[in-house]
């Protein structure tokens, strides 16, 4: 049989990727989450000293260290394997990269266990993550430097 | 490349030892010793890995009555960086050891080697078989156990087991070794380490249509044909290649797959089971134990196994894929 031939016999036989059924669970479990996140925000605005601009930073921690709890109880691989990119994409899913990786490495001990490994999957989030923002930054500065647009 | 095995070597004794979530395989009835704990009640996992192959050899003497000094080669493979595991057993078991990779298809690679070590005069008894342990390969190949990633449904789960036999001289009350084939490294190209059936079913292919064509047989003269992990939905692949090359659906129906069953129909393990202890596990407990009692007279057992390491896959390298037959009687 050649390489063709079984590579068309291959994707007959195998189930289809659920697409649209993928897409609506990360969707609405991406959106539940969001909505978490948001009512921690309210929460800090109204009941300690934070504003709009302000609150982002402890609404992020919080959000973090729920996933870091439901991780630790092995339940985000549960929720990751149901809601896909609906649990990977917000924060939580950053932080559920993060400490996965800091829990799989505990056993080759603190300083190159962990430390070592806690950023392996979330590393590459931090350098495109850094990297497009000074970017962007940069777009920005010469589009207002030149006067196109005004911040 | 087949060999027949004129002084048909038989399997003295077998011992299959899982873990805790193993309590979900439809053999478990047939497994030996089940562990509540993953890791063996040890610091890590792959001490527990080690453990758990210790475990089963000592099972397998002191089911055949033997002490460790009376085995001369303890032949083992397992899929952790450099095969730790076996290695470190084989140290505490103090048997002459061979260490051999042949990925998932180890269990069978192994019984291909202690019987032509048999057969050569060199070996009395000797002990084979491979083993795997869920958290210990999943972070080697995949991503760390607690990360929440979606696999799709062609992925197959690292099962938790050991499985072991001790080859030695024909007895005709046990089963016997009278053919194996040594299977060539297939690929078709594939890429997706999700998708490791796809991968390895033209392996298998490969290796049971050379091992019918050598030993002149057709899969009616087999009470089964097992391979190893190629999962549901290699399975399926495999079927479909067998039956485009003119299998009748009835013959079909002998082509089994360990990994495919190894659940049940447990959805949460997707395609399947599947690593180096899964077939192990199923050929050397439930297969063993159907022989022995005369169920089966002759089966054909294909493990098979996909030679990529994470460093390959990320290179953009293609999965080698190999299968190893052993063809087993009981007279």
């Amino acid at each position: 049989m050649q390489q063709e031939q079984y590579k068309n016999l291959e994707q007959q036989v195998t189930p289809p990727t659920p697409y649209l059924k993928n897409a609506l669970k990360a969707f609405f479990v991406g959106g539940i989450i969001c909505t978490i996140g948001h009512a921690i925000t309210y929460f800090y605005i109204i009941f300690f000293d934070f504003t709009e601009n302000t609150v982002g930073n402890p609404t992020v921690s919080t959000m973090i260290f729920l996933s870091m709890l439901l991780t630790g109880f092995g339940l985000y691989t549960k929720l990751g394997q149901f809601a896909g990119a609906g649990s990977a994409v917000p924060v939580t899913g950053f932080g559920n990269a993060v400490i996965s990786a800091a829990i799989e490495h505990r056993t080759e001990g603190i300083v190159l266990g962990v430390g070592g490994n806690i950023f392996k999957l979330a590393g590459s989030v931090i350098l495109f993550g850094v990297a497009s923002a000074f970017f962007i930054s940069l777009i920005k500065l010469i589009l207002v430097t030149i006067g196109v647009v005004q911040w | 490349m087949v060999i027949v095995f004129q002084s048909k070597p038989s399997i003295l004794a077998n011992a299959v030892v899982a873990g805790p979530l193993e309590k979900k395989s439809v053999f478990y009835s047939y497994f030996d010793s089940v562990v509540e704990d993953e890791r063996w009640n040890q610091k890590t996992n792959e001490q527990g890995h080690s453990k758990m192959i210790i475990e089963a050899c000592e099972i397998i003497t002191k089911k055949a009555n033997i002490n460790n000094l009376d085995v001369d080669y303890f032949l083992s493979g397992d899929l952790v960086n450099q095969m730790t595991p076996s290695n470190f057993a084989a140290r505490e078991l103090a048997i002459s050891f061979i260490g051999l990779f042949s990925a998932c298809a180890t269990s069978v690679s192994s019984v291909i080697i202690s019987s032509l070590l048999t057969e050569l005069g060199a070996s009395q008894y000797a002990i084979a078989g491979a083993a795997s342990q869920h958290n210990a390969i999943e972070r080697q190949f995949r991503y760390p156990i607690e990360y929440g990633g979606k696999k799709p449904a062609t992925a197959q789960w690292t099962a938790t087991a050991a499985g072991y036999v001790l080859v030695g001289k024909h007895n005709p009350e046990y089963p016997s070794v009278v053919a194996a084939t040594v299977g060539k490294v297939v690929d078709y190209g594939d890429t997706n380490p999700f998708h490791m059936g796809g991968a390895m079913a033209p392996a298998a292919f490969d290796t049971i249509k050379a091992h019918l064509k050598k030993r002149n047989q057709k899969f009616q003269d087999y009470d089964l044909i097992m391979t190893g992990d190629l999962g549901k939905v290699g399975l399926k692949i495999l079927q479909t290649m067998f039956a485009q090359s003119g299998i009748k659906p009835e013959e079909l129906q002998l082509l089994r797959d360990a990994g495919a069953e190894f659940y049940g129909e447990d959805e949460a393990f997707l395609a399947g089971a599947s690593g180096a202890g899964c077939s192990a596990a199923v050929y050397f407990s439930y297969i063993i134990q159907q022989l022995k009692t005369g169920r089966f007279k002759r089966v054909l057992l294909c493990a098979t196994g996909a030679l990529l390491s994470p460093l390959s896959f990320q290179q953009g390298e293609s999965i080698p894929c190999t299968a190893h037959a052993i063809e087993l009687t009981m007279e």
